[in-house]
């Protein structure tokens, strides 16, 4: 046992080739290509995206690949090298009405204009397990039916419909000069302003915020929430760079963006109204983005006079947690030795035991 | 090293980080510095080994270190413990800079809840791997409370946890993590070093650094700072005795590790620190088990170690 925990680098290197031989599986199946998880696997690339914070479908499929299909390993790979990659500029902010939609649904109107656009969705698809899948012969090439008329290109934003009516709270931006927070290159710091909110929980994992979020829904932050709109498409990224002095577009990314809108009663400042949660992320991440904008909404209970009484309330127990790279390596590492603290504390109980049992002793003889 | 290899891996800058992020690091280690004990937040970047398993202490390695340093690397004491192999194995790869398992030839010794038996000098750097750099954090969950307490100089509840200590088992339980004041001013945690290790923080003539990766944070205690283990006037603080000494070097100074030698309750207690247990075997020092073949597997210049590697 000693021994092993004292494995040095032979035994490093040795788990470097088996780890390399097991991801390869049976020499015999022919090997996946990171091209063909790019294309195959595209949710899974678009998590891996979304959460590692770089829009690379090669670099994300590769980092799949090198992971053996292990997600949050994925990220964490990602992640790593993107610390590596200097910035050259920051981008303007991204028009999402602008977006060449793929899918827009509102679940608070029956129809808006632009209309409601399905797109590909599995929300209609019987979960069945589809055995042709599996068969040898392949899928061939499905195709979809083209549509008999093109899509409006004109797909104004459902907050803003309500928003001329007065009915949902502004978006109040905070001035263009104001600097952005940017949580890559910041500690976090609170109170969280916004910026710094949105950016974590944008990175932050799936998994925990559809829990968070779930759970607001069954009651603990109860707020009811209407899908004002989800849509997903490509959008254009512009920056400005110094020596042109005017935008210029540096290539499109497939976004998908949540607004939620929420009940609120009004306070004593503020007439009744609705108010909104926000959630968006790279590529088609539909269900991160939902969590993302219940989460949003949560955390904006101290802004709005709510009582933060629940966890998705709380904005140091969201933020601090939310981050799956942080999480599973400090849940990792107690897979590293801590024999110089445990052997602290077999000392100390040892130490304990004897007063405890010489008190029994004592007192058993009076 | 041979010459045709070049002096690191040259995909990446020297040190990994690029220069900007080192300048940051840098920044917050002299204001760390010019400030003894307080936490200074810094803009902790993703590196490529698991948060936990170090990236606080790689980013201030990264940041201190120069081609013409050489470097040791620690965990639990010991050079060859996994962890310490692969963060030694990294900045071989991305600085190229030598490596000793000899404390007194280090310039820069990187190091998980240990510090080496062997007293420090001046020019050396001690850099801490940090999972928690807030002492205050088991009894506070919120950071912006634990910043006001700091603030305000108001450490009164670590006071009454020690106190409840003593009133529950006789003593103050902690072992580990053993909170200090710093220069009479902040608490600081001191890492999950045992308790054995505190006085060594204090007068120390290296610069001690400490890297929080995860919670970003940076924390230092500059040579020769007053370091102070929390403690009463009727119960002062006192270090862990082993009723045995090493069993390979017969030291009765060093903290000990215990290993288990068999299923019915064999035991042998050996050197933590397996560089100073190695020096002073070298120096025809021994213990009770110096000769068995236990000791042959343990000790990291037989020639048998390769082979128990290979187990492993």
């Amino acid at each position: 046992m000693y021994v092993a925990v004292k494995g040095g680098e032979k035994a490093i290197l040795n788990s470097h080739r088996l780890i390399a031989e097991t991801r390869r599986g049976n020499p015999d199946v022919p090997e996946i290509s990171a091209e063909q998880i790019a294309e195959q696997l595209g949710l899974a690339v678009d998590r891996v995206m979304a959460e590692g914070s770089i829009y690379d479908r090669g670099l994300a499929a590769l980092a799949i690949k090198q992971a053996q299909g292990d997600l949050v390993e994925a990220i964490f790979l990602l992640r790593a090298y993107r610390t590596t990659l200097p910035r050259f500029a920051n981008a303007q902010p991204v028009d999402t009405a602008r977006m060449l939609v793929r899918r827009r649904i509102s679940a608070a109107y029956k129809d808006i204009p632009g209309g409601q656009v399905l797109g590909p969705t599995y929300d209609y698809t019987h979960r069945l397990l589809d055995f042709a899948l599996a068969a040898e012969t392949g899928v061939g090439t499905p195709e979809a039916a083209e549509a008999e008329e093109p899509l409006d290109p004109h797909m104004p934003r459902v907050a803003e419909i309500l928003d001329e009516e007065g009915l949902v709270e502004r978006e109040h931006t905070d001035g263009q000069e104001a600097a952005v927070f940017d949580l890559t290159r910041e500690p976090m710091s609170f109170p969280a302003g916004r910026d710094q909110r949105l950016q974590n929980l944008a990175r932050g994992d799936e998994g925990f915020l559809l829990a968070l979020g779930y759970s607001v829904q069954r009651g603990y932050g109860g707020n009811h929430p209407f899908a004002g709109e989800i849509r997903m498409g490509e959008v254009s990224v512009e920056i400005v760079p110094e020596e042109l002095g005017f935008a210029i577009d540096i290539g499109d990314v497939v976004v998908t963006e949540c607004q939620m809108i929420n009940q609120f009663t009004g306070s004593k400042d503020t007439p009744p109204q609705f108010t909104r949660g926000y959630g968006l992320a790279f590529g088609h991440n539909e269900r991160k983005v939902m969590a993302m904008a219940l989460v949003d909404r949560a955390l904006r209970a101290r802004e709005l006079g709510e009582t933060a009484a629940y966890p998705a309330q709380d904005e140091e127990f969201v933020l601090y947690h939310a981050d799956n790279v942080e999480a599973s390596g400090f849940v990792s590492h107690l897979k590293l030795p801590h024999y110089v603290d445990f052997q602290a504390e077999l000392n100390l109980i040892r130490k304990l035991r004897r007063e405890h049992e010489e008190r029994h002793r004592k007192e058993a003889a009076e | 090293m041979s010459a045709a290899r070049p002096a690191w891996d040259e995909a990446y800058n020297f040190a990994y980080l690029d220069e900007q992020t080192k300048r940051m690091i840098r920044r917050a280690l002299l204001k760390a510095l010019a400030v003894p004990g307080y936490q200074v937040p810094f803009g902790g970047r993703e590196m490529p080994l698991a948060y936990g398993w170090g990236t606080g202490g790689m980013q201030v390695t990264a940041s201190v270190i120069g081609p013409s340093d050489t470097l040791k690397v620690i965990d639990q004491g010991a050079d060859d413990t996994t962890n310490a192999v692969s963060i030694r194995r990294f900045f071989q790869r991305v600085t190229g800079v030598n490596t000793t398992e000899a404390t007194e030839q280090a310039d820069i010794i990187q190091t998980r809840h240990r510090i080496p038996e062997v007293p420090l000098r001046e020019g050396q750097i001690l850099v801490y791997q940090v999972p928690q750099p807030e002492p205050l954090r088991k009894l506070e969950p919120r950071e912006t409370e634990t910043r006001k307490m700091h603030g305000f100089g108001e450490y009164g509840l670590m006071h009454v946890r020690l106190y409840e200590d003593i009133a529950r088992f006789g003593h103050i339980a902690t072992t580990y993590s053993y909170p200090v004041m710093v220069n009479g001013r902040y608490l600081m945690s001191p890492t999950p070093i045992p308790k054995f290790d505190n006085p060594k923080m204090r007068n120390n003539p290296a610069i001690q650094l400490f890297g929080a990766g995860r919670e970003k944070r940076i924390y230092a205690i500059p040579p020769y700072t007053r370091v102070e283990s929390l403690d009463f006037e009727d119960h002062p603080f006192e270090v862990q005795r082993w009723p045995h000494a090493c069993a390979l070097c017969g030291s009765r100074e060093s903290y000990l590790d215990e290993v288990v030698l068999d299923d019915s309750g064999g035991r042998m207690f050996v050197c933590s620190d397996t560089h100073y247990c190695a020096t002073r075997r070298a120096a025809g020092h021994s213990g009770a088990m110096a000769e068995g073949s236990v000791a042959r597997a343990l000790a990291p210049s037989a020639g048998k170690q390769e082979d128990s590697h290979e187990r492993a």
